[in-house]
């Protein structure tokens, strides 16, 4: 550890500063969450709860109204998990499996095949949705979570091949070129060299993609309905009310719900993160 | 410093070529096959679902469609439309404000926090938590919440009046002139944690080695990180212009819920504007050329990014 | 209550019969007061053996719905009926989309308790496509009556000038004149009542509904902004981005006296506790007292394969119209039926007003069909005309420019 010179000071300092700005709307919605209405439309945003009330919170979760069904988001709940573990999963392992690809096993124009993947993750999303619906009809897929994960693993693949690619190409040729004059050949050299050190990448792309499904509202509301609905509609639906009045503690605990998933996926991979990178890469 | 660089951990974002010399045998022609059948999938995939439906974009903008895809071919006049609809220009001209903030405030803060919690800081674990969890909340979460901290009636000048600070001002939210500024405040309080955590990763990366070895030529901190460090970070540089860009270009759910465009249209973006006139205002043809002009604005200013990004790859080579 | 034994006894008895085939509905009303409304439809439509199932999108006023609706119908698998009101009935009924619902139309002799005007909304190419649920009045102004005491003005005005002239009373008393939440519809909202006081009914349907370009751009249109521009300075700065229920949650608190809206937000005094008379007064817009602005949510029926659905379709819009099921209704949303030959128990005073103003006005033809909530012009005019009158709210455009501009909006197709 080292002491504290004036300059650590400032240094803790200007992190303390900036953890308020970080801080500060994750505290109105928590202290938000736990007020009365009363409260909420007497008081003031920075204001803390008069008493931990925790009923906007049991509303939330179980009995909320999305619709003519009162349920919460509970239903929601475990329909996103149904579809964001696959669409993570697939995407992810495609991504490793492309990445490689472009990283170590080259060929003429696949330098443009890549560019040209990663044009594609510009697509804005809305511009999909009709011929997507049209094709998924066709198929019989459309309004299943099937459908809708194989829309989320379409769109993501793109983006998962970036982050691997980026990261074997900093696996050193060597290592592969070794493999090969041993005799090992594709799927090997992927299992037994590059797949090892890949702890840090993966944890880095299941954050984006679980991050980017499970907060995905565009294709959930589109593709899925009723009953297959992802935890992002039900909160949209919960939240807003045209004519109606807003429930505001009951608003703010549905978001943390909904948010606690990634948040949690955040604080246990972060640290494998971190330890992944500082255990041990490649060394030439 | 080439070979220095190669020998050091592996770091997160270094692109670099190689070519690796193959001999024709019939061993290696079947090698040669499997990493595009892997590739197959995917490449497909792409060119079906992303190239084919911007072909059928492209179609549609020359079409009269309304509500519903008509396949009429009608020439340029939804284009001429579109260049005369003023929310169009002023959805276009808040994508630029906004996306050049956003972009380069979250890389001057990501960076400028990543260079803090590199210096061995007691609990980095918790800060960076705390720096990074932004990122896990959805926009719309996100929207919500900033909407009411920086309502002046509700929020952040409401408090500060309550503190006795009456004449503090804080009303950009509401103004038309400042209300796209608002949207880059909250925005950039989501992506900059993971742009950190990115530089963050990328700092690491580099071999000690180098920063001892420089120190003991007597270079001093801020110079070592001029010139030693930066220019490193260069391929993390890359790949974190392009993730920002992807959100600047595609915020949405984050414009509605924070200002829904307002107040007016002062603060539309592209994305809205597409996605109202094509489904709320049954104007699927002018959807569709805008959607184009997004396209074709991404085009215009990601394939230079990238080309430079392979370019730079072969030389440091 | 009664009805609701009934329907519960009578549910028991069919459920244990025939399997039921589903009726998937498509609608907005996801929270509150406004999902308990929608819970009457579901309980109507088991009572009469059909499932339901839910298909609730909330958001933008119906937009996320328009798009879910939209990739729903393109993917081959339409719902038994959407929430679609006004022109957009027409819009999806020349795509070839919508099922004739004549025979709940001819059963239920539809022609004889509707309003023409309204059964004219809900045909299409003269068959019945749509069922209307409720009427909302939309010309309403709500006021604090201790606010308005202390500015020593008395009710709500009748006439533009004396509205005006109140307004200012209220403001120098210290209050906020008007509430209202700088929003594109609540904008377009005030805007219609202002040209409605302003020109009157015939003079509204020319310009905002028949978008004859004459009196778009005529002096009296520019009256209207001028007469606009005048009530934007009794808005509080605060107001872009508010919701309007926000803006009511004002004129209950006593931070201001007036605000225009529409009968929803009757909800918003309710569940404060407040008694209409007593604690908030309402009338109509200055200048619209015989005239009847009218929002009405309807659900359009789409062509469904199975003659089983087609059964519900005629199930749902046969439920939708018996005088109980209005009764209970628009109760709890704070609308009135839409059909003549329902009970007026239980509505409160300004529901009774609304009602006898809409037979009134109805018979005088100055029933006019909302231009702010979707009822008047097709979905691309009614977003450039609200894009034209947002930016007159939120700038300091000129109304010589505004008129120009909404006439040039009008032209939009």
């Amino acid at each position: 550890m080292k002491s504290m010179t004036p300059a650590r000071f400032i240094l803790y300092l200007l992190l303390a500063l900036f953890m308020l700005y970080y801080i500060a709307p994750l505290y109105v919605m928590v202290s938000t969450s736990f007020k009365t209405l009363d409260e909420i439309r007497s008081g003031n945003l920075l204001s803390l709860p008069h008493a931990i009330n925790g009923a906007a919170w049991q509303r939330a979760w179980s009995s909320a109204c999305t619709g003519t069904t009162c349920e919460g988001l509970q239903p929601f709940f475990w329909n996103s998990i149904k579809m964001v573990l696959p669409a993570v999963g697939i995407s992810t392992l495609l991504g490793a499996f492309n990445g490689y690809v472009f990283a170590h096993w080259r060929f003429r124009g696949s330098e443009w095949l890549f560019t040209g993947l990663l044009v594609g993750c510009f697509i804005p999303f809305q511009v999909v949705l009709l011929p997507m619906a049209g094709l998924l009809g066709q198929f019989g897929l459309a309004n299943t979570t099937v459908g809708l994960v194989f829309v989320h693993v379409v769109y993501g693949t793109a983006f998962t091949t970036l982050f691997f690619r980026n990261y074997y190409v900093g696996v050193p040729e060597e290592l592969i070129k070794a493999a090969r004059i041993d005799g090992a050949g594709f799927f090997l050299i992927f299992r037994k060299v590059v797949l090892p050190i890949s702890g840090p990448i993966f944890v880095v792309c299941i954050i984006w993609q679980f991050t980017q499904i499970w907060n995905d509202f565009l294709f959930g509301v589109v593709f899925a309905s009723g009953e297959a609905q992802p935890i992002t509609v039900g909160l949209n639906n919960l939240v807003n009310t045209s004519t109606g009045v807003q429930e505001h503690n009951v608003n703010m605990a549905a978001a943390i719900i909904a948010a606690l998933p990634t948040l949690l996926v955040y604080l246990v991979a972060g640290r494998y993160f971190v330890r992944g990178l500082t255990a041990g890469a490649v060394k030439g | 410093m080439q070979a220095a660089a190669r020998h050091c951990r592996a770091p997160l974002f270094h692109s670099s070529l190689s070519i690796t010399g193959m001999s024709m045998s019939l061993k290696n022609v079947f090698e040669k096959t499997i990493p595009k059948l892997v590739l197959g999938p995917t490449l497909l995939s792409s060119l079906l679902f992303v190239y084919g439906f911007i072909f059928l974009t492209a179609y549609l903008s020359l079409t009269p469609s309304r509500m519903m895809p008509n396949f009429e071919f009608a020439g340029l006049q939804q284009y001429a439309a579109l260049f005369d609809n003023e929310r169009w220009w002023t959805s276009l001209a808040n994508l630029g404000i906004f996306g050049t903030l956003f972009i380069g405030i979250s890389v001057a803060l990501g960076l400028f926090l990543a260079i803090l919690l590199d210096q061995k800081i007691r609990a980095e674990g918790a800060l960076r938590a705390v720096y990074l969890y932004p990122m896990a909340l959805s926009f719309i979460v996100t929207g919500t919440a900033w909407k009411w901290m920086l309502n002046p009636s509700l929020g952040l000048e409401k408090v500060m009046h309550d503190c006795g600070w009456s004449s503090f001002h804080f009303d950009w939210l509401v103004n038309p002139d400042m209300a796209i500024y608002t949207v880059v405040i909250a925005g950039v309080w989501q992506s900059s944690g993971f742009v950190m955590a990115l530089f963050l990763a990328g700092l690491r990366g580099i071999d000690d080695d180098i920063i001892k070895a420089a120190q003991v030529d007597g270079a001093s901190l801020p110079t070592i990180y001029r010139r030693i460090v930066i220019p490193a970070m260069r391929p993390v540089f890359f790949s974190v212009l392009l993730i920002l860009s992807h959100i600047a270009i595609k915020s949405f759910d984050l414009v509605i819920a924070l200002t829904a465009g307002g107040p007016g249209n002062a603060s539309s973006v592209p994305a809205i504007f597409m996605y109202q006139f094509s489904f709320t205002r049954g104007q699927l043809g002018l959807g569709s050329a805008s959607a184009m002009m997004m396209l074709a604005t991404i085009v215009a200013v990601l394939v230079p990014l990238m080309y430079l990004e392979a370019r730079s790859n072969k030389a440091m080579r | 209550m009664k009805l609701k034994h009934i329907a519960m006894l009578m549910s028991l008895a069919i459920a244990g019969a025939a399997h039921a085939t589903d009726v998937e509905v498509l609608h907005y009303w996801t929270s509150g007061g406004e999902a308990k409304s929608a819970e009457q439809l579901k309980l109507m439509v088991k009572q009469a053996g059909y499932g339901w199932k839910d298909f609730a999108v909330a958001g933008g006023g119906g937009e996320n719905a328009m798009t879910a609706l939209k990739t729903r119908v393109m993917s081959g698998n339409p719902p038994t009926a959407a929430q679609i009101k006004g022109p957009s009935i027409q819009e999806w009924g020349s795509e070839g989309m919508l099922a004739n619902i004549d025979e709940a139309a001819v059963a239920g002799k539809w022609d004889s308790v509707l309003p023409k005007v309204v059964a004219d909304i809900m045909k299409y190419k003269g068959h019945y496509v749509a069922v209307p649920v409720n009427v909302h009045r939309v010309n309403w102004v709500w006021a604090n009556p201790e606010v308005l005491k202390k500015a020593g003005v008395n009710g709500i005005p009748t006439t533009m000038d004396g509205f005006l002239e109140a307004a200012e009373k209220v403001k120098k008393s210290g209050a906020i004149a008007i509430a209202h939440g700088g929003q594109p519809w609540q904008d377009a909202t005030l805007f219609e009542s202002v040209a409605l006081g302003v020109g009157g009914a015939p003079f509204y349907q020319k310009a905002l509904v028949s978008l004859d370009q004459k009196t778009l751009t005529s002096p009296t249109m520019v009256k209207v902004f001028d007469t606009l521009g005048k009530i934007k300075g009794y808005i509080d700065k605060d107001a872009p981005g508010r919701d309007w229920n926000l803006a009511t949650a004002m004129v209950i608190n006593g931070k201001a006296g007036f605000q225009f809206m529409g009968d929803w937000a009757k909800g918003e005094f309710a569940a404060a506790g407040k008694v209409p008379g007593k604690d908030y007064l309402c009338a109509a817009a200055p200048g619209t007292a015989k005239d009847y602005t009218f929002n009405i949510d309807s659900f359009a029926m789409f062509q469904q394969k199975s003659a089983d659905a087609k059964k519900g379709q005629i199930a749902l819009a046969n439920a939708i119209m018996t005088p109980s099921f209005q009764s209970v209704f628009n109760l709890n949303k704070g609308s009135i039926p839409v059909r003549s030959g329902v009970s007026k128990d239980k509505f409160d005073d300004c529901a009774l007003k609304s009602m006898a103003d809409m037979d009134a006005s109805s018979k005088a033809g100055t029933l006019v069909p909302s231009l702010a909530h979707g009822m008047a012009v097709p979905s691309a005019t009614q977003g450039a005309m609200f894009d034209v009158i947002a930016k007159f709210m939120n700038s300091s455009m000129s109304s010589a420019d505004a008129v120009a501009a909404l006439a040039k909006a009008a032209r939009t197709k």
